[in-house]
C-alpha cells in the first residue's frame, strides 16, 4: 500500500465509521433479527422450502420456462452482438467524430439503464411475457458490447481494411476481409461472457414480468406455494451451475485457440 | 499441367462451417419463437404511443419539494444497504476465504504448492459453499427475505451479504493464491501459526488487490440494492417500482437520472479511494 | 492503363519534400523499374500512382484524366483496376491463403457474393491457379500466420494477380526472398504482365534484378528523377553516384588488431 501510514489509517477509519452510520441509519437491528424469536421466524418460513414439489406438471413447467430463460438471454445477446457492432463501427471513430460522440453517448445510456429497468420499460411496450426480457436485455447489452467491441476496434490495425478500398472494394466487403478476420475471437468472447451473464439476468427479469423461471418464481411466492418455489429456485441454480461450468470449458478450448 | 481442373476443390473447414452454421438455424427457430422477438412493439402504433406517452411524461422531470425529500431519502437508503450489505459480506468472506486458500496449506509445502488429499478434501465443503452462495441471485434472496422479513432494506441487506460473501470469498482465495507465497511458506516452515503467516506474509501483497476488488463489488453492490428495490426492498429501486405503476413519468425520470449520477459519483469515489489506498 | 506526371511534387504533413519536380510518362503495357537508395520516395510514388495519396503540385493523369476529378463512385471502381503489391502484406493472421486471394476480386464482386465466399469460397480452383503459378498451391487453405515473410510476400502478389488489373505496382515484391527465389517469382510475375498487356511498375532494392528483368529503369533519390532510360545504357558509375552514401563511404581509420598472444 502505497501513502503514509497515517492517511491511510485515516480512510479505513473514515470507512467504518460510514458502516457504522449505514447500520444506525437504516435502523437495523441485527440483534432482533438474529435473536431466538427472530430466528424462529425465519426458521418457520424456510421449512416452507424444505419440501420441494416434483411433480411432473411442475417439473415441466420448470423445463418450459427454462427454455424459455435460455432463449430470452441467447437471442437478446445475439441482437446485442449485432447491434453493438454497427454501433461500434461509429464509436470506434470510423465515420467521423460526430457519430463518434453520438454514438458513445448512446452506448453510456444504453448501459447505464439496470437491465431489471429496462425490463419494466419494456412490459409496459410490449406487455407481459418473455418478448419484454429479451428486448430488455438487448438494450442493456448493446450498450456493454458496444463498448467492449469499439475498444476492440481501435486497438485493431486499419491497413488490411485500406489496403483491400485501395483496391476498389466497398466499405463493408473490406471491413468483413480485412477487420473482422483480426476481432473475431474478441468478438465471441465478449459475446459468450455477456451470454453468461445476461442468463443469470434473464431468470430474474421475470420478477417485472418479464417471462422465464423469474416469472414463475414470482408468481409462486405471491401465491405462497414455497414448495413450488424451492423447485424454481433449484432449477435456476442448476442453470446458473450448469453455464458456469459449460462457458468455463468452452472458453479454455476456444478463446485460447 | 495435363490433368482438366477439378470441380471444386473440397476446402477442410467447409464440413465444420456447414455443421455449425445449420446448428446456429436450428437453434435459432425454437429460440425465436421461445423468446416471442417483436422488435415491431418498439415502433408499432398503438403501443409505441403508450411507451412515447410514458416517455413523453419523463418531462417535466418531478422536482416538487416533497418528492425531492423522498428522493434524498431514498438515495441515502440505498447506499446504506450497499455498504451494509458489503460490510456483512466481508465479515463473513474473509474467514471463509481464508478456510478456503490454498496458500495456507501446510501440506502443500512439501508438495509445491498443491495440498494433500486431505488438505483438498476439507476445503471443499467451503469452496462449494461460496459457490452456492454465489450462483444464486442476490434478488432472489431479496424476494425470499422481504417476505420474511417484511418490506425494506433489511432484506436487501441481508441478501447482498449473502450473495456477495461467496464472491467476495471466492475471489479474495483466489488472489491470496495469486501472490508471491514465498515469504508466507517462509513463515509456515519455520513454524508460525497460519494467521500470523497470513497477516505477515499474505496480506501486505495482496492488500492493493483486495481493496480493488472489494471497491468493484461495491459499486455492483449499489447498482444491485437499486435492483432488489423492485422486489420490495427500499432505496430508489422500490421508487422506481411505485412510480411506475403510477405511470408518473416525471418520478421515474427523477429518479433514473438520480441513480445515473450516483452510480457516476460511485465511480468516483472509488477510484479517489483506489488512488489513496492502492 | 497509360499514366502520366507532370512537375508533381509531395511533402508530408509540415515535413521536408518527399517527392520533387516529378515528370513521368508510362505508356500501356511497359514494365518499369524504380530503383534508388533508402528513403530516396520509391513507395510515396507507388501508393501516389495507385491513387492512396494525392500529389500537391503538378499534374497527374491515369488511363485518360486526372483519378482526383472524378466521383468516389469512379475512383473506386478506377482502383479496382490498379493491384498494388505491398512490401509488407497488410494480411489479417488468421484468415486463410484462399480468403486472402479471394480479396483481390471484392472490387468486381456484388456485396452478396463476397459475404457468400468469406463463409464458403467460391472460386477456389481459380485461387489455386494462381497460388499455382507462383508455387503455393499446397498452402491454398492454410492460415497466414503459418507462412513465412517470403510466402506471405508470395500470398500478396497472388492477390494482385487474382485481381487482374490494369496496371501492377509492385513495392519491393521480392524483398524477403532469397536471391533465387526472388529472380524466379519477379520472372513470373513480369511473365504474368507481358502476357495480358498490363503496365507494370515496380520498385526494387536489388538492382541486378531489376536490370535484368525490366528492359526501362527509373532512378530516384531524395524525390527527384537521377535518370530513366532503357536498362542497357546504364553505366556503373552512374548507379554508384545514385547509391552515394556520404556517411558510409567515408574513409574509417580502422585500427589494426592487437593480437595478445604477442605479448607475452
Amino acid at each position: 500500500m502505497k501513502g503514509n501510514r497515517f492517511a491511510n489509517l485515516a480512510v479505513l477509519l473514515l470507512l467504518v465509521v460510514t458502516v457504522v452510520l449505514s447500520f444506525r441509519f437504516l435502523d437495523m437491528n441485527l440483534a432482533e433479527l438474529f435473536s431466538a424469536e427472530g430466528l424462529r421466524q425465519m426458521g418457520d418460513y424456510a421449512s416452507g422450502f424444505s419440501n420441494p414439489d416434483f411433480f411432473p406438471q411442475h417439473l415441466s413447467a420448470i423445463g418450459r420456462g427454462a427454455l424459455e430463460t435460455l432463449a430470452m438471454s441467447a437471442i437478446g445477446t445475439l441482437l446485442a452482438a449485432l447491434l453493438g457492432l454497427l454501433m461500434a463501427l461509429a464509436a470506434a471513430g470510423r465515420h467521423g467524430l460526430l457519430a463518434r460522440m453520438a454514438s458513445r453517448f448512446v452506448l453510456n445510456a444504453l448501459r447505464s439503464v439496470p437491465e431489471l429497468v429496462w425490463a419494466a420499460l419494456m412490459v409496459l411496450a410490449a406487455g407481459l411475457g418473455p418478448n419484454a426480457g429479451t428486448l430488455a436485455l438487448a438494450l442493456h447489452t448493446t450498450g456493454v458490447l458496444g463498448r467492449l467491441y469499439a475498444e476492440a476496434l481501435e486497438n485493431t490495425p486499419a491497413a488490411p481494411t485500406d489496403s483491400l478500398c485501395l483496391a476498389g472494394s466497398g466499405r463493408c466487403a473490406a471491413f468483413c476481409y480485412g477487420t473482422l478476420p483480426n476481432i473475431w475471437p474478441q468478438l465471441v468472447a465478449y459475446g459468450l461472457y455477456r451470454w453468461e451473464n445476461n442468463i443469470r439476468m434473464a431468470s430474474i427479469l421475470g420478477f417485472v414480468g418479464a417471462g422465464g423461471l423469474g416469472q414463475m418464481l414470482y408468481v409462486n411466492l405471491s401465491l405462497f406455494q414455497e414448495a413450488r418455489a424451492a423447485t424454481v429456485i433449484l432449477a435456476m441454480l442448476a442453470l446458473v451451475l450448469g453455464v458456469d461450468a459449460l462457458s468455463s470449458r468452452v472458453r479454455q478450448r476456444w478463446v485460447t485457440a | 499441367m495435363n490433368t482438366p481442373a477439378a470441380q471444386t476443390l473440397h476446402d477442410p473447414a467447409s464440413r465444420g462451417r456447414l455443421l455449425l452454421t445449420l446448428l446456429m438455424l436450428a437453434l435459432l427457430w425454437p429460440g425465436l419463437q421461445l423468446s416471442e422477438l417483436d422488435l415491431s412493439v418498439l415502433f408499432a402504433g398503438d403501443s409505441a404511443s403508450a411507451m412515447a406517452q410514458f416517455v413523453a411524461g419523463f418531462w417535466p422531470l418531478a422536482h416538487d419539494g416533497e418528492f425531492l425529500r423522498l428522493l434524498w431519502r431514498a438515495t441515502l437508503e440505498t447506499l446504506a444497504m450497499a455498504t451494509a450489505g458489503m460490510a456483512l459480506a466481508l465479515l463473513l468472506a474473509l474467514p471463509a476465504a481464508l478456510l478456503a486458500t490454498r496458500a495456507l496449506s501446510l501440506s502443500a509445502l512439501s508438495r509445491g504448492g498443491r495440498p494433500g488429499w486431505v488438505g483438498q478434501l476439507l476445503r471443499w465443503p467451503v469452496r462449494g459453499l461460496l459457490i452456492v452462495l454465489r450462483s444464486v441471485p442476490e434478488i432472489v434472496w431479496a424476494l425470499l427475505l422481504v417476505r420474511a422479513l417484511g418490506l425494506g432494506p433489511g432484506a436487501g441487506v441481508l441478501a447482498i451479504a449473502i450473495t456477495y460473501s461467496g464472491m467476495l470469498g471466492k475471489v479474495y482465495s483466489e488472489i491470496f493464491e495469486s501472490v508471491d507465497l514465498r515469504p508466507a511458506r517462509a513463515l509456515l516452515a519455520a513454524g508460525s501459526s497460519r494467521l500470523a503467516a497470513f497477516f505477515y506474509g499474505v496480506l501486505p501483497n495482496a492488500a492493493g488487490e483486495l481493496i480493488s476488488y472489494g471497491l468493484y463489488r461495491w459499486e455492483c453492490a449499489l447498482r444491485a440494492s437499486v435492483v432488489m428495490g423492485f422486489v420490495g426492498a427500499g432505496g430508489l429501486g422500490q421508487q422506481v417500482d411505485l412510480s411506475l405503476r403510477m405511470f408518473a413519468g416525471g418520478e421515474v425520470a427523477s429518479i433514473l437520472l438520480v441513480f445515473l449520477v450516483l452510480v457516476l459519483v460511485a465511480d468516483l469515489l472509488s477510484r479517489l479511494l483506489r488512488w489513496l489506498l492502492v | 492503363m497509360k499514366l502520366t506526371l507532370s512537375g508533381v511534387g509531395l511533402s508530408h504533413a509540415a515535413g521536408p519534400r518527399v517527392l520533387d519536380a516529378l515528370d513521368l510518362h508510362i505508356e500501356a503495357g511497359e514494365r518499369v523499374a524504380i530503383i534508388g537508395p533508402s528513403g530516396a520516395g520509391k513507395t510515396t510514388l507507388l501508393r501516389l500512382l495507385a491513387t492512396a495519396l494525392q500529389a500537391d503540385c503538378g499534374q497527374f493523369s491515369l488511363h485518360d484524366g486526372d483519378p482526383w476529378r472524378l466521383s468516389a463512385r469512379a475512383r473506386q471502381r478506377l482502383r479496382s483496376r490498379i493491384g498494388l503489391i505491398h512490401q509488407a502484406p497488410p494480411l489479417p493472421p488468421r484468415q486463410r491463403v484462399v480468403t486472402a486471394v479471394a480479396a483481390g476480386r471484392l472490387g468486381q464482386w456484388s456485396l452478396a457474393r463476397s459475404l457468400l465466399n468469406l463463409l464458403y469460397p467460391l472460386d477456389s480452383v481459380g485461387v489455386r491457379d494462381t497460388l499455382a503459378r507462383l508455387d503455393l498451391a499446397d498452402k491454398l487453405f492454410a492460415r497466414c500466420d503459418q507462412l513465412s515473410g517470403g510466402q506471405l510476400q508470395r500470398v500478396g502478389i497472388a492477390r494482385v494477380l487474382y485481381q487482374q488489373p490494369e496496371l501492377i505496382l509492385a513495392d519491393e515484391p521480392v524483398s524477403a526472398m532469397d536471391p533465387r527465389l526472388a529472380d524466379h517469382t519477379l520472372a513470373v510475375l513480369v511473365h504474368e504482365a507481358q502476357a495480358r498487356s498490363v503496365t507494370l511498375v515496380a520498385s526494387l532494392h536489388a538492382v541486378e534484378l531489376a536490370l535484368a528483368h525490366f528492359p526501362r529503369v527509373v532512378g530516384l533519390r531524395e524525390g527527384r528523377i537521377v535518370f530513366d532510360r532503357s536498362a542497357s545504357d546504364i553505366a556503373p558509375d552512374e548507379l554508384a553516384a545514385l547509391y552515394a552514401n556520404e556517411q558510409l563511404d567515408a574513409p574509417q581509420f580502422i585500427p589494426p588488431p592487437v593480437n595478445p598472444l604477442l605479448r607475452c
